[in-house]
């Protein structure tokens, strides 16, 4: 009777602490500003489909691919499982779907345990990999410390979950072939029928059953567990991969978001008399001229920066960080994210030195938030001005996020609102300004047509 | 090359060429660039091509300035160039740059300006298929190329095929660098860092390209865009290599392959 209630308890609070954390990463993503989703269903669709259920752009390097589809479709394929163990441990009734399924039973609990074994290969591999290999793109700066230790702790965390599974099941089929009254018999599974009586065999019934109960304990504990370590980690992907490659832009790589304000401004000043005579109503609120902190980003971009699972095939690929400059794409949406949690937490705890009665941050946002900080604090100069805007970054992330949007709003924020960035730009700009072309040149533009 | 008349003498006479010539400010004013235009305006003459230019009424496309944060600057030039376009009721744009293609192609329509806009490889590969331009492929047949995918061509706009397909008519042997399609590794020109000094680094990131390039073994680099034709030419130049291998634009490899 103890189990039930300890079950229904433990259970409640996994949930229950679980439900207040994503609600505030919720509450977070929507402190970005406001964007259409645009675009049709139809696409978003095939994208969801496609890219996060289907992993399309993990195909890009076979290798790892393989190994995460191994860890993917059995992380999916147990909540089969969880759905047992979730009517084992409140009503007592073990292996609820054995009976009905009959010889079904038999081959998906099998199916789950072959992956389940080669989801343990994948993660001695990726140990190795991540600890052995040296894979450059694991071990650059941004990646010391916390999110070095995140990405091992969800592997040891795999590791146990297995452990779990094939204690639970290995247990259970000695049990049975022992005739132990509730464990009846299920046909073979393909693992734990040989692993089972290999590890377990000989020992007695009451033994048995502690096994089967801690196996089945262990995994249920664990799944609970990275329940709540998936809003402090990278690993919510798991989760956000799906509404971010739903929700990602459709419109082409190559448009920058169009600022309306400053379109009509322009077109006022080319043409004053059409703008003098429009009747338009005058905008209220001050529009935003870039991203400065993370509540001029869009929701999407917040999002996507939870999405992050720092995996850092962008910053493999980008041209600036290949040639040693600061610049990393990945390090850009780390830190869009550490931003966020900073402002999250101020706003959580009420800091009345984070609401000032005058805030003095130069645009505007709706909470009046003022910590003296910006995500400029978090990303250097230096960094947003070295990329080339060649977009290897967006094209290599498995999960639709796209850090170049980021870098270009910083930009924005840089030249609009501060009148900074690089000098060198600007003899371009005069240029631009004064003579229409990239260059200052005493030849006309059609010089070379004589 | 025949002097090209521009879209307002064209008017002038009631006219309205086939395609609009969009030569860029690279094309206008570096003097390396300005060979291509001349060999890509030789080819549509050759063909037969009724095109025109802007001439002086043709502005920077804002792309440098949009990309570098300046959206101020961007409207200017990309609302004044879309009045003028749409002036003379463009429909076609052809350019050999492709941040100009881009910028006209996917950030015009916003502001007003809905053309059909073609880069110059994809241009010359129509012309090809149309039997209007002939390539003999004589003096490059079986010469050892390396193709260098711009950003703004492939990567942006998704075409990877179209230059390819012009280095396939000129018979070369065509050599792939480790990157490339859509992991091809960028000149380091684009968002405006041409007209900027490296951030600090290891190394320019032209230089890692030229040495891939170089580690093909290729006689000749094709490049289908003025700035990486810059960037290239001068890292081949910082490895000292510029004697033994030549960085051409596609339309300069069709003109000069008879």
């Amino acid at each position: 009777m103890i189990q039930p209630i300890v079950f229904v308890v433990v259970t409640i609070a996994a949930f229950g602490l679980a439900f207040v954390q994503y609600r505030r990463i919720r509450r977070n993503v929507l402190l970005g500003q406001d964007e259409a989703i645009g675009g049709p269903k139809s696409r978003r669709w095939r994208n969801m489909l496609l890219v996060a259920f289907g992993q399309k752009k993990m195909f890009k390097n076979w290798i790892p691919a393989i190994f995460h589809l191994f860890i993917y479709v059995a992380f999916l394929l147990t909540q089969i499982e969880l759905i047992e163990i979730l009517v084992d441990g409140v009503t007592g009734h073990h292996r609820i779907f054995a009976e009905p399924l009959g010889g079904f039973y038999t081959f998906l609990i099998s199916f789950i345990e072959i992956l389940s074994l080669l989801a343990f290969v994948a993660t001695l591999v990726f140990l190795a990999r991540r600890n052995l290999l040296k894979v450059p793109r694991f071990h650059k700066p941004e990646m010391k410390g916390w999110p070095f230790t995140d990405a091992n702790l969800i592997l040891y965390g795999e590791i146990l979950l297995i452990i779990g599974i094939f204690s639970m099941n290995g247990a259970d089929k000695v049990l049975q072939s022992l005739g132990a009254e509730g464990y009846h018999p299920t046909g073979d599974f393909a693992v734990s029928s040989w692993l089972g009586p290999a590890l377990f065999g000989g020992l007695e019934t009451g033994t048995l059953m502690v096994i089967e109960r801690f196996g089945w304990w262990l995994h249920v504990l664990v799944v609970y567990a990275f329940l709540n370590y998936l809003p402090i980690s990278k690993h919510l992907h798991i989760l956000l991969a799906f509404p971010n490659t739903w929700f990602a832009r459709l419109t082409p790589r190559g448009q920058m978001k169009n600022m309306p304000e400053i379109q009509k401004e322009v077109a006022a000043m080319m043409n004053p008399e059409a703008a003098a005579s429009s009747t338009e109503p005058q905008e209220e609120t001050m529009p935003l001229f870039g991203a400065g902190d993370v509540f001029h980003l869009s929701w999407r971009e917040l999002l996507a920066a939870y999405t992050c699972t720092e995996c850092g095939r962008c910053t493999a690929e980008c041209p600036a960080n290949i040639t040693g400059k600061k610049l990393s794409p990945r390090k850009i949406m780390m830190d869009v994210r550490d931003r966020l949690e900073e402002v999250s937490k101020n706003i959580d705890s009420k800091d009345p030195k984070c609401f000032p009665e005058n805030p003095q941050t130069p645009l505007p946002n709706r909470l009046g938030y003022d910590d003296g900080k910006s995500l400029f604090d978090y990303i250097s100069r230096e960094e947003i001005h070295a990329c080339t805007t060649c977009n290897a970054c967006v094209e290599a992330c498995p999960v639709l996020i796209n850090p170049l949007d980021i870098i270009l709003q910083l930009r924005r924020y840089e030249i609009l609102v501060e009148s900074s960035g690089p000098s060198d730009w600007l003899p371009l700009f005069n240029s631009l300004e004064n003579s229409q072309s990239a260059w200052a040149m005493s030849s006309p533009r059609d010089a070379w047509n004589q | 090359m025949n002097r090209i008349p521009t879209m307002a003498e064209l008017a002038a006479e009631g006219r309205q060429p086939e395609v609009l010539f969009w030569v860029g400010c690279a094309g206008s004013f570096d003097d390396r660039a300005q060979r291509v235009t001349r060999a890509f305006a030789e080819l549509l003459q050759n063909a037969g091509v009724d095109f025109a230019i802007l001439g002086q009424e043709e502005s920077c496309t804002g792309d440098p300035a949009r990309r570098a944060g300046n959206e101020f600057l961007f409207q200017m030039l990309a609302q004044q160039n879309v009045a003028v376009l749409n002036m003379y009721g463009v429909k076609k744009i052809v350019t050999a740059c492709p941040h100009c293609f881009n910028t006209l192609k996917n950030e015009y329509p916003v502001l007003g300006g809905n053309y059909e806009v073609v880069h110059h490889t994809q241009f010359l590969l129509q012309l090809l298929k149309e039997g209007r331009l002939k390539v003999e492929g004589g003096s490059f047949r079986g010469k050892k190329i390396t193709y260098h995918d711009s950003c703004y061509l492939g990567r942006v706009n998704g075409e990877y095929e179209a230059p390819r397909a012009l280095l396939e008519a000129l018979d070369a042997d065509l050599v792939e660098m480790k990157r490339c399609r859509t992991k091809g590794l960028c000149c380091g020109a684009g968002g405006a860092q041409m007209w900027k000094e490296d951030e600090p680094g290891d190394k320019r990131i032209n230089v890692e390209r030229a040495e891939e390039a170089l580690e093909t073994g290729a006689a000749v680099v094709a490049s289908n865009c003025p700035f990486c034709l810059t960037m290239i030419s001068d890292g081949v130049k910082a490895k000292d290599k510029q004697d033994e291998v030549l960085v051409y634009d596609l339309a300069e490899l069709i003109l000069n392959s008879k």
